[in-house]
């Protein structure tokens, strides 16, 4: 293990290091905190400047329902569930199958499809920008969630196939020879063989994927403009226009806007890490 | 006799089933594959061949393109905001890179046995989770010159906070320092990945070799974190090229778009407030596409030769 563990070190070292490590998170998450002390000040507070103080008041119940009565917070909220959870399985279903054929079938265009799906996961966004909206436009999915889904869907099948082609490669291949042998149809060796030995790369990429489209701020300027479909991302940035100097406000929906992907990830803290770090160790 | 009337009859069924087989395997990837590849192309690949034909014209998004051919292209070669641009972009690669060792510095130091640290390290991860909306606005707060961190600082010797946002030179620096919040966190966790695969036995062996410290990191550990490492520069650098959303939030270019990367300027001119020239755009994104394409040609050739090597 490296640094040194420092149980063989000294007996100051040790004591300085415990005493180091919570000052060190406190000045890491210093601005949270801020917004979480911000979000529970008055409008008072706000108004005299006390940002750092103590608050005169604990207002959490009055702001964060203010937040949600005086602004079309909560359907923005709404919006992003509804925008994010189709998306995940949509990605998830489309590259399942696309993994699985990259991986398992051995024929020419495996290789250069394969990089095609990689290469298209790290372009720019500007250059899809104007014919997205384009298509969008034309096929009537502009400014619908609907929209906003499949292209979501599209873009991250590009990760997501690279993740699962890899997982799948991984598997034992003798497991798919010998199905083949029992005469088993190929779908099926996907469907009862191959699917449930994904559950760890399904878990890992569906909380990953979930954190991406919920924080997507891009996408959703480009392809929402009305209210009805509007994610909270984008929205917070309207409301941040509305709500001037209205600091307290704008922390309670940061608060409220962080709160699913946080959430996800310490309820699936495991995979989520599993999912970021794939290749960081091999390869 | 019987034994080899045997072995025929299995070998011409074998070939039945293998003629059989191999049909059935060319034509089953390209069904698994179908809708992923189709979605694929009509929204990611197709687009790109379109945005560099939509450079060739001068088009408003609603009325007939005109095709202008490279005139598009003889504009930005002249276009000061655009080189104003380009200078950010370079600013946002060299000092997000920063994001590495710092990410390093911090595996390093919560790569140890103590009580609670696991909760330690996901609480430092925390900044990668959230939003960069959230982390927008969280920082213009801390940066604004009457209310902000800052200005409590300068308040304690009575100094006057510099108004970051405000001043020109210093704006690219503010935001980038905002976007580096999330991702040194997303690189110490790569580190942090990568120090637990470390071999001890190399660590021991460089200790008996009295390795310590920094001759020690450099010499054992640094090379073991290879692959993660190459990971946290490949995701730092698209991460810095794709930057917007901060610009966005903190503070939509300016002032005077001194704040702008090509991401920005693209949207910019294409589709806000300041008009809508859809082929200046998108003769913005084929350079920031062709920037890019460096990097993913050569991440292509990294993995084509591990595949190569590796099956």
């Amino acid at each position: 293990m490296f640094p040194q563990p420092l149980d063989k070190s000294s007996a100051a070292a040790q004591k300085s290091y415990k005493i180091a490590l919570p000052i060190a998170l406190f000045i890491w998450l210093l601005p949270l905190l801020a917004v979480m002390l911000t979000s529970i000040r008055s409008g008072g507070d706000i108004n005299s400047g006390n940002f750092w103080g103590m608050p005169t008041s604990i207002n959490f119940i009055e702001n964060y329902t203010a937040v949600f009565t005086q602004t079309e917070l909560g359907r923005y909220i709404w919006n992003s569930f509804r925008v994010t959870l189709p998306t995940v399985a949509l990605t998830l279903a489309l590259s399942c199958l696309s993994g699985y054929a990259l991986a398992i079938y051995r024929f020419k265009a495996s290789l250069p499809l394969f990089f095609l799906f990689v290469a298209g996961n790290f372009v720019p966004f500007q250059i899809l920008m104007v014919p997205v909206r384009e298509f969008s436009l034309q096929t009537g999915l502009y400014d619908t969630v609907t929209g906003l889904v499949m292209f979501h869907a599209a873009f991250q099948a590009g990760f997501c196939t690279l993740f699962m082609r890899n997982f799948i490669k991984a598997l034992p291949y003798e497991l798919i020879e010998s199905a083949r042998v029992e005469g088993v149809g190929e779908f099926k060796i996907f469907w009862y063989i191959v699917m449930p030995l994904m559950r760890p790369a399904i878990a890992a990429l569906a909380v990953l994927i979930f954190t991406f489209i919920w924080n997507d701020y891009f996408w959703a300027t480009v392809l929402v403009q009305g209210d009805h479909a509007l994610p909270i991302t984008a929205g917070l940035k309207t409301l941040n226009g509305q709500w001037i100097s209205q600091w307290h406000l704008v922390s309670a929906g940061s608060i409220l806007a962080a709160l699913p992907p946080v959430i996800m990830f310490f309820a699936m803290q495991k995979h989520f890490i599993a999912g970021l770090t794939l290749g960081a160790t091999k390869g | 006799m019987s034994m080899s009337n045997d072995s025929m009859a299995i070998h011409t069924s074998a070939n039945k089933q293998s003629f059989l087989r191999k049909n059935k395997l060319a034509i089953a990837p390209w069904l698994f594959l179908a809708p992923g590849l189709i979605m694929f192309i009509l929204y990611v690949i197709a687009p790109i061949f379109q945005s560099i034909w939509i450079s060739f014209f001068e088009w408003d998004g609603l009325s007939e393109k005109t095709w202008v051919g490279m005139a598009n292209y003889h504009e930005l070669f002249e276009d000061r905001d655009f080189y104003r641009s380009l200078k950010n972009n370079v600013i946002w690669l060299v000092m997000y890179m920063l994001a590495v060792p710092i990410g390093l510095f911090i595996a390093l130091f919560l790569n140890q046995n103590v009580w609670g640290i696991r909760l330690y390290k996901s609480l430092f991860f925390f900044p990668f989770v959230i939003s960069q909306v959230v982390v927008g606005l969280v920082f213009s707060w801390f940066y604004d010159p009457s209310n902000g961190i800052i200005a409590l600082i300068y308040s304690l010797w009575d100094g006057k906070p510099p108004a970051i946002l405000a001043n020109e030179d210093y704006v690219t620096y503010g935001i980038i320092a905002a976007g580096l919040w999330p991702q040194i966190a997303y690189c110490m966790i790569l580190f942090l990945t990568g120090l637990n695969n470390v071999s001890p036995d190399q660590v021991e062996a460089g200790r008996l070799d009295g390795a310590k410290g920094w001759r020690m990191l450099w010499h054992v550990i640094l090379p073991q974190l290879r692959p993660a490492t190459f990971i946290a520069v490949v995701v730092t650098v698209i991460g810095a090229l794709r930057s917007f959303d901060l610009i966005s939030i903190m503070t939509q270019g300016g002032p005077y778009g001194s704040s702008r990367v090509l991401a920005y300027y693209m949207y910019e001119t294409a589709l806000s407030e300041y008009g809508y020239r859809m082929g200046y755009g998108a003769a913005i994104a084929v350079i920031l596409f062709l920037i890019m394409m460096v990097y993913i040609s050569f991440l292509l050739w990294r993995m084509y030769q591990q595949e190569k090597s590796g099956g």
